[in-house]
């Protein structure tokens, strides 16, 4: 009896390899964010530490084509002011042009202008990084996600998960380990616990103390200078550049949500009394007897 | 019966007015719509750069596959080492699904070189070079198998991976879009 | 639009000039104010009036977009960002629209599966089922390739997989990609001429709307008991009793829609479709929106790719024939002790093809598509035929009244002048 079912074990293992073969890349631990569930917010001083790795670290591989100067001081981000974002505009070069002569020229940022791009173009890009352009940066947390799995993909519906994206992303800039034994990593690449694949042409962007945050009035930096720290505060700044909206969107759905509770409820009662009328709702059909034709 | 003839007569004289008008109707609508379903085709700009392109195998080191494009579809380029050809060559034909000996995928004396589209005949997915049970093409997208000839072993896929026109131009450059005028 | 008697009289002197020369209002009257409906009708009709506003707010939704987005392969992500960051609400019309697709097809799909479970698209409703049909058909056509036009990752390899189905037809199926392709590859001129169906076909699917109610409103409704109205106490006036009933549970739908909108607007999108279109690159796994998961595990389960297509082609078009597949002479299945086993298997069967979907084709996960299609075409093809001969229905009511009143109380129904009564024979 006991060799049976383990017979009958052995050959469930054996028919479910495939899906588990499919999902063998560990999944990213669920962390907290400030700007998770209905009324979730952006933690300002967070975003602009975010905003501060970006630029001193993943700047100069990484592009942020979609993202304007002046978004850093609108609203719902990091609100910096708008003379800290003049002031942080005009250290980047742009160039524009033709003038008057028909010639490009460099001049320096303005608040409207686009982060410039590490790179010319994309095979610029990958031939000074080894064949592989570094994506751009804007939208990675929504870019990005992990295979949920049922039941999960249902449970994540009511409890508003939608964080996979910067769960992965800090998950992956933490990942960076030993390759285990007997595992080569090819030439060009480098192990990381939470790629799929573990191989990862991106060498280890981040270490203890590379950032300097800024200090808090008893002269201690304002969050731990540590890759874990790290990594939440450029995936919080890089979750906002994804969805500089998320704060607005959340706000106007409560706002709608509960309006439309409310317009319901009355229509219900307005429904229920007009139906009185006619000697109230009724509804389907009587249960039919169980019994058959004769 | 005579009078059943003039009643026949009569009515097809008029009956050939209303064929050949509608007929000349039917003829003028199909006219019409010929502008409007053409003008789904490929445009001339489109056709005009789809020229023949020509590829430098120089630089291409053995084991390597390149890809390059010509008319908007992905080719690979693969310059096969010596077991991979091997392999290509060791197949029983007659167990194929797309049955094609090795040496009708190549160019004569050219065996090293594989030319072929970069697509997967199922659902035209990239496949991943290197990869799968014959270390030819492995399609992440429905698992289809490619060998080290791109031919289908495994899979959904229908048939091999296309040769596009090509022709050698020296030993180490071709033309892809070009068949050779012997 | 319908043969009933009107009671519509214009009160104004302009009503009756009007009315003379264009006699909308009283069409209006007839078809939504008087027109009778059966009292019964549970929450499950009002999905024909969700879907109304659904097509409508697609509609608004989509000609907004429509003022920033440029169908060019080189700008489209790009103004689909800008939409998304720099335009006033930009965010929440995209985010309506996107969300619309997937809430569309969830009022289709129960819409479908209640007229599958109260018989619904039997005779005399034949016409008004297939033009439903036909509005689903289109109502795909236009989500794919709405789906393109962001022309992200998932845009380009979705539209890349689905045109290339094309070219199993023998002969002439290449000929007929390049066609839809307007090149070698899917590319500029695919964009473009999917962004001009895409605004297209929605007004098509609104005449076919119109036909679609033109035709339900000769039968009449049907009803959870499947048997038509019988007296004027079987019904009440479309205007206010269903028009209301139809207005909350519109505002409840928005509640659920609103619910993706504001708190999960890409939980129903793929992440790979945030990465710019890249046609040297496949993600690792194409999968299409939910809504199409069952039709492409029916696709994936046949190992021949002519057969795939064929098999899912005929997944849909089996619909058509189900009025004559079936051949019980119930309506509801509440009197089908068991037709009702084999509907709630179907529906499970239903919701496993689209599991498989978005599964990759290996392993086992390839043998329960085959088997789940397998039976898909069953349920259809032997199942519904064979069970009106071996079924023995419950006793059906006498009236619409008397199964959910009983016999002794009745109520107010329909003004005794309101004589108007569907032309149901059925």
């Amino acid at each position: 009896m006991m060799k049976r079912t383990l017979l009958i074990a052995a050959a469930l293992l054996g028919l479910s390899a495939p899906a588990y073969a499919a999902g063998e890349t560990p999944v990213p631990p669920q962390l907290k964010w400030s700007f998770q569930g209905p009324f979730g917010k952006f933690d300002r001083a967070q975003l602009q530490r975010g905003f501060k790795v970006y630029r001193e670290v993943c700047a100069s591989c990484h592009g942020l084509s979609y993202v304007s100067f002046r978004n850093l001081s609108q609203p719902g981000g990091p609100e910096f002011s708008e003379a800290q974002v003049r002031a942080l505009a005009a250290e980047y070069k742009i160039q524009d042009g033709p003038n008057e002569a028909g010639d490009m020229f460099e001049r320096p940022g303005r608040a409207a202008d686009r982060f410039p791009s590490p790179f010319p173009n994309e095979n610029a890009a990958a031939a000074a990084n080894g064949g592989k352009a570094p994506p751009d940066l804007s939208l990675m947390p929504k870019a990005r996600t992990y295979e949920r799995g049922f039941p999960w993909f249902i449970i994540d519906v009511f409890r508003q998960y939608s964080e996979n994206g910067a769960d992965y992303v800090t998950a992956l800039l933490n990942g960076y380990e030993e390759a285990p034994q007997g595992f080569t990593v090819p030439e060009g690449g480098h192990y990381n616990h939470y790629y799929p694949g573990h191989v990862i042409a991106m060498p280890k962007p981040l270490s203890d103390g590379q950032v300097e945050y800024p200090k808090n009035e008893a002269g201690q930096p304002q969050a731990p200078e540590t890759v874990d720290q790290y990594a939440r505060d450029v995936t919080a700044f890089l979750t906002w550049t994804a969805e500089p909206h998320l704060e607005a969107r959340k706000r106007l759905g409560f706002q709608a949500m509960l309006f439309l509770l409310v317009l319901s409820v009355l229509l219900y009662f307005t429904k229920k009394k007009i139906w009185a009328r006619v000697g109230g709702e009724v509804e389907g059909h009587a249960t039919p007897p169980m019994t058959h034709n004769p | 019966m005579a009078e059943t003839t003039t009643h026949v007569a009569e009515p097809t004289r008029r009956d050939f007015l209303f064929i050949a008008t509608g007929a000349a109707a039917a003829v003028g609508g199909a006219t019409l719509v010929w502008p409007f379903i053409q003008s789904l085709a490929p445009d001339a700009a489109t056709v005009a750069a789809g020229a023949p392109v020509e590829v430098d195998l120089g630089p291409i080191a053995e084991g390597q596959i390149v890809k390059v494009f010509w008319r908007g579809k992905l080719i690979f380029v693969r310059h096969r080492t010596a077991e991979e050809i091997k392999a290509a060559q060791d197949v029983n034909v007659a167990t194929l699904r797309d049955p094609q000996p090795d040496s009708a995928r190549v160019k004569p004396d050219h065996a090293q070189w594989l030319i072929v589209y970069g697509n997967c005949t199922h659902l035209g997915c990239v496949p991943l070079g290197q990869q799968g049970e014959y270390h030819g093409w492995f399609c992440p997208c429905h698992g289809s198998v490619f060998d080290t000839s791109g031919r289908v072993r495994g899979g959904p896929a229908p048939i091999n991976l296309p040769i596009p026109p090509y022709t050698f131009t020296s030993d180490t450059k071709i033309v892809i879009g070009q068949e050779a005028t012997a | 639009m319908s043969q009933h008697a009107t009671t519509y009289v214009p009160k104004s002197a302009f009503g009756k000039w009007f009315e003379s020369r264009l006699p909308i209002a009283s069409l209006v009257h007839s078809s939504f104010i008087a027109f009778p409906v059966p009292r019964n009708l549970t929450y499950f009709w009002t999905f024909g009036a969700i879907l109304v506003f659904m097509l409508v707010a697609q509609i608004v939704t989509g000609v907004f977009l429509a003022m920033y987005y440029t169908p060019n392969a080189a700008m489209a992500f790009q103004s689909v960002e800008h939409i998304m960051r720099d335009v006033n609400y930009g965010w929440l019309l995209r985010y309506l629209h996107a969300n619309g697709a997937s809430m569309f097809f969830v009022a289709v799909y129960i819409h479908i599966f209640r007229n599958f479970y109260y018989g619904s698209y039997k005779a005399p409703r034949e016409v008004l089922y297939i033009l439903g049909v036909i509005i689903f058909l289109l109502m795909m056509a236009t989500a794919f390739m709405g789906y393109v036009l962001p022309w992200g990752q998932m845009s380009f390899w979705g539209a890349t997989v689905i045109t290339n189905l094309f070219s199993a037809i023998p002969v002439v199926g290449e000929t007929i990609v390049s066609f839809l392709w307007g090149g070698y590859s899917v590319g500029n001129p695919t964009l473009n001429r999917f962004f001009s169906l895409h605004f297209l076909l929605p007004f098509m699917i609104f005449g076919v709307v119109i036909l679609h109610v033109w035709a339900l409103h000769v039968p009449g409704q049907n009803n959870p008991t499947g048997i038509p109205i019988k007296s004027g106490k079987d019904a009440v006036p479309f205007t206010p009793y269903a028009t209301i009933k139809d207005i909350f549970a519109v505002v409840v739908f928005m509640l659920f829609f609103g619910y993706w909108v504001f708190y999960m607007p890409n939980y129903l999108g793929h992440a790979d479709n945030y990465i710019p279109a890249n046609p040297a690159v496949t993600p690792s796994h194409i999968v299409p929106e939910w809504y199409f998961l069952p039709f492409y595990a029916i696709l994936r389960a046949i190992p021949d790719k002519l057969g795939g297509v064929i098999a899912m082609f005929s997944a849909i078009a089996v619909w058509f024939l189900m009025p004559w597949l079936d051949t019980s002479k119930v309506r509801s299945t509440a009197y089908r002790p068991l037709y009702k086993q084999f509907f709630w298997v179907f529906v499970a069967v239903c919701v496993l093809l689209g599991w498989l979907g978005s599964k990759p084709a290996e392993g086992w996960y390839v043998v329960v598509s085959q088997i789940a299609t397998a039976y898909y075409f069953i349920h259809f093809l032997v199942i519904l035929p064979v069970l009106g001969f071996v079924e023995r229905p419950l006793p059906l009511p006498n009236s619409i009244l008397e199964s959910v009143m009983g016999v002794q109380k009745g109520g107010a129904g329909m003004p005794a002048g309101a004589n108007a009564e569907p032309q149901s024979k059925g």
